[in-house]
């Protein structure tokens, strides 16, 4: 197993590219709009900014803005029902948000699209994220929810792709986690 | 303090039902399901039996798919109070075509008749019309007719009713509990082949 010091080397070598100037998030959202997604729905987070914009930017795209992650749920459950498909946009603390309402998945065999921006693991500053993001996989697998990670940029767009059959062709709940060290390094601001 | 409710829930809700039309119901755990099950059984009808909270926003998914057609939500005073947040996500969005009725005994009826916070003042209509939802208070049979006219349409909501109902245990009427079954039925419903 690589060592954590190496892997930090390398990254700082590789220029850390941020979320809000790399590629992937265009990917994508084109990767989205492939699969016929028609809803989205987030709690921000600045991994998913550019994401975002573009959802907010596509008239075909009806994109909510949500109090807290467990409404994403809802609404995706009700989204399916009238017919549409949709994609959640979270961090990783909103994952333990949902944990009773990931039940009306189980329970009616719903199928969900959520890309989960991890924290609390690759040059994290704040200790509060860490343990909700240890959690995060174990927390979505004990509710049923299938999970794919993802640490390289250049895979990004190929897991969403996956995802989104696994979610609307097999009727499955799918977490595609995206990894810090692929988010880049939180700028702390004001200083 | 609000006084607590007179209505019989059930006949609120078969008045809430009458000439229901193409319109969509999902109704939250609890009373709510048996309420509008007891009201006609139909393949518009989406019933929930968990999810504690998310009634009110899984109508928002729903009205944005469907935005031709009238979308009720149904359901009591503690399950709307579980997804209070909900308000201001459907106020935000402004969906015309999503109604929501909660009938509010002031209880939590499932669970042994514990006062709710609306039994102890707290009004959800006027939250949800601080939020910018148009909100409206009904404590006899004469407003809810009323008020069906206006869920019968596809523009002009976010609307709210709060129906002040006695806080009584009627008989149960119990829906269908399988959800894979009540999603299958209700997407054929609207013309969506189960694969």
């Amino acid at each position: 197993m690589r060592s954590f010091a190496r892997a930090v080397r390398q990254a700082e070598g590789a220029g850390g590219a941020s979320a809000t100037t790399a590629a992937w998030p265009d990917a994508v959202y084109g990767v989205l709009k492939d699969a016929g997604i028609r809803q989205a729905s987030y709690v921000p987070d600045a991994g998913h900014a550019r994401l975002i914009e573009r959802l907010h930017a596509d008239a075909e795209i009806q994109t909510t803005v949500l109090t807290t992650e467990e409404e994403g749920i809802a609404l995706a459950a009700g989204a399916w029902l009238g017919g549409q498909r949709s994609v959640l946009l979270m961090q990783s603390s909103g994952v333990g948000n949902c944990v009773n309402m990931l039940s009306l998945l189980g329970s009616c065999r719903f199928p969900l699209l959520t890309l989960v921006t991890m924290r609390g693991e690759w040059a994290e500053f704040n200790p509060w994220q860490v343990p909700m993001g240890r959690a995060t996989p174990g927390v979505l697998e004990a509710m049923g929810v299938k999970v794919a990670r993802v640490d390289q940029a250049d895979e990004v767009a190929e897991a969403v792709s996956a995802a989104s059959v696994l979610a609307f062709d097999s009727d499955q709940a799918v977490a595609v986690l995206l990894s810090q060290r692929l988010l880049g390094r939180k700028k702390w601001t004001g200083k | 303090m609000s006084k607590p409710g007179a209505l019989d829930r059930r006949l609120a809700v078969r008045e809430l039902m009458v000439d229901r039309g193409d319109l969509l119901v999902v109704s939250g755990l609890g009373s709510s399901s048996y309420d509008l099950f007891a009201a006609g059984d139909h393949d518009g009808n989406f019933y929930l039996w968990g999810a504690m909270g998310g009634a009110a926003v899984m109508g928002l998914g729903l009205a944005l798919a469907q935005p031709r057609r009238p979308v009720l939500v149904l359901t009591g005073d503690g399950e709307q109070l579980m997804g209070l947040g909900g308000f201001a996500t459907i106020a935000a969005k402004k969906p015309g075509n999503l109604s929501i009725a909660v009938l509010d005994n002031g209880q939590y009826g499932e669970t042994g008749m514990q006062r709710s916070h609306t039994g102890l003042g707290v009004d959800l209509h006027r939250i949800a019309a601080a939020a910018g939802i148009a909100a409206v208070e009904i404590r006899e049979r004469a407003a809810i007719a009323g008020w069906r006219a206006e869920l019968h349409k596809t523009s002009g909501g976010p609307r709210f009713a709060t129906i002040r109902v006695a806080a009584e245990n009627p008989e149960r009427a119990l829906p269908p509990r399988d959800g894979v079954f009540l999603k299958n039925r209700f997407r054929q419903y609207l013309g969506f082949a189960v694969t």
